[in-house]
């Protein structure tokens, strides 16, 4: 066996536990049950450490259920642990098939995480806003802000949970809204939107042009109702920090 | 064409999460401080922030866990990129990372996987190491890992491969105590072998952790703290290789940083005695 046929044999082991391929790697039980242990010990514990609240939500031993599931199903690729919870939110639809709030928790935690180590970038400065010509300007929003669709309160149950208080039952929305998660300096936050800020944050994130914004808006509510609306997000925007650049056409 | 590292002879300490406002905000009686690579490896936010600042005060060596230096392909190039760019911002004491494996395919370990010990693994680790030293531009140091099995049909000990790949690339070594330990009682080698195999001129740094007892086999588990027999080898090391930047590595079951200082000041005491 060579080197490359000896590693690929070692991740059928990891992988599969296959009596095979302990059997092709010498049957050096100890040894290769220790790695196997430490394989698996390691990705459970990364699923742990990037969903807390979830796994308080759904308890210890459906978490790790799924979290087992998820592990046989979808061996890790990239170099970094970073990246093996980003596929857990597709395993939790097929596990959790009717519970939209625990996909909408593990969408939560898991934009927290990538937001807290996205790159850096400085706040528009007001004295830049103030001379904008706001017919050609071009938006950037940060580069660590995720969106997403919202259908329960997830947020409020999150919200319960990281504050270690008592979570609400989960329920629909009565109109659904939707979630911006962003970092603002080194604090990750979340924030529930209606579903038109949602549609509005996305139009800018896919165009960047206010014009464009108000057009959009302008379409939806009305000439003066649309102006004045993507003023008011526009304001709010700021204030929150998710503006981090302007270009013009 | 990288140049060796410097002779530092300090005494450090891994720097953990637990611990960071100890090194932010008092002045903690160490000479280096050793980071995980990859946790910094990061477009930005906190982590970052807080290595730039702990590097304006200390010394800081990057030890990585994710390079694959032992892997049957050629080394992941996304991986190097963000590596050397953690480099250059850091300018760091020690780049390291293991003489083991974790990729192959699209498949990631994330654990040290053992290398056999043969013709075929040396040539394509001596590959590997001058890829990632050509792309970092600086000598890097490899350390011996724990391991839990031996390969049938090596042509040669770990020590005589170590020398072998410190020989052929130029890299250094980092040379893990309790490693030496665990492996040789998981072999039944002996570890003063091991000692007296390497190059001693080519180690910069040494690790002292602790490790567990398994069913079978111990396990190198860095959550205790240094035992007795880990610290006499360390003695017969120190007296092999002289002075040399030493460090407490501990991974998990953080104690508070007085117990870890504790440590580090036995490792003065055992070095200031060679």
């Amino acid at each position: 066996m060579n080197l490359a046929q000896l590693q690929h044999t070692f991740r059928s082991w990891l992988v599969s536990a296959s009596d095979e391929s302990a059997q092709s790697l010498g049957n050096h039980h100890a040894g290769l049950a220790v790695y196997q242990n430490n394989y698996r010990a390691q990705l459970v514990g990364c699923l742990e450490q990037a969903f807390p609240n979830l796994r308080r939500w759904v308890g210890e031993e459906a978490f790790l259920a799924a979290s087992i599931t998820h592990i046989d199903n979808h061996p890790p690729h990239a170099w970094t642990l970073d990246a093996y919870p980003e596929g857990f939110y597709a395993t939790l639809r097929e596990v959790f098939p009717r519970n939209p709030d625990v996909h909408e928790l593990a969408w939560i935690e898991s934009a927290l995480n990538e937001a807290f180590v996205a790159a850096d970038a400085q706040p528009l400065a007001l004295e830049v806003v103030a001379e904008l010509d706001w017919d050609t300007a071009v938006l950037q929003l940060t580069p660590s802000l995720r969106c997403h669709a919202l259908t329960t309160n997830a947020e409020a149950i999150w919200s319960a949970l990281w504050q270690e208080a008592l979570a609400p039952e989960a329920v629909m929305l009565e109109q659904a809204g939707g979630l911006l998660v962003w970092r603002r300096q080194f604090t990750s936050r979340l924030r529930q939107v209606d579903a038109l800020e949602l549609l509005a944050v996305q139009q800018l994130q896919a165009d960047g042009s206010f014009a464009g914004l108000c057009e959009f808006l302008v379409q939806r509510l009305g000439e003066e109702a649309g102006v004045m609306q993507a003023g008011e997000y526009l304001a709010g925007w700021l204030g929150s920090e998710l503006i981090v650049g302007v270009s013009h056409v | 064409m990288s140049t060796s590292n410097p002779h530092f002879s300090g005494y450090g300490l891994g720097l953990r999460k637990e611990h960071y406002c100890d090194f932010l905000e008092t002045s903690v009686p160490v000479d280096f401080v050793e980071v995980i690579s990859e946790n910094f490896m990061v477009a930005g936010g906190q982590p970052r922030h807080i290595l730039r600042q702990v590097r304006e005060r200390y010394p800081v060596a990057l030890h990585g866990v994710s390079m694959s230096i032992g892997t049957a392909e050629g080394l992941d190039g996304d991986y190097l990129k963000r590596l050397k760019a953690l480099v250059d911002e850091i300018e760091p004491l020690f780049v390291s990372d293991h003489l083991s494996w974790s990729r192959i395919g699209d498949f990631n370990s994330h654990d040290l996987l053992p290398v056999p010990y043969t013709d075929e693994a040396l040539d394509r680790v001596c590959a590997n190491i001058h890829q990632a030293q050509d792309v970092l531009g600086r000598t890097m140091l490899f350390e011996n890992p724990s391991s839990y099995l031996a390969f049938e049909g090596a042509s040669m000990t770990e020590w005589e491969f170590i020398a072998a790949m410190a020989q052929r690339t130029g890299c250094e070594l980092l040379l893990d105590v309790n490693n030496v330990f665990v492996s040789a009682s998981n072999h039944g080698f002996d570890a003063l072998a091991f000692l007296q195999g390497i190059p001693a001129e080519r180690v910069r740094q040494v690790h002292l952790a602790g490790h567990s007892q398994g069913r079978d086999i111990l396990i190198d588990s860095h959550d205790s703290p240094v035992c007795t027999g880990v610290w006499e080898l360390y003695a017969q090391a120190m007296t092999r290789l002289g002075p040399v930047a030493t460090m407490i590595e501990r991974d998990d079951e953080i104690p508070p940083l007085a117990e870890l200082l504790q440590e580090l000041a036995m490792a003065r005491t055992l070095g200031a005695q060679r």
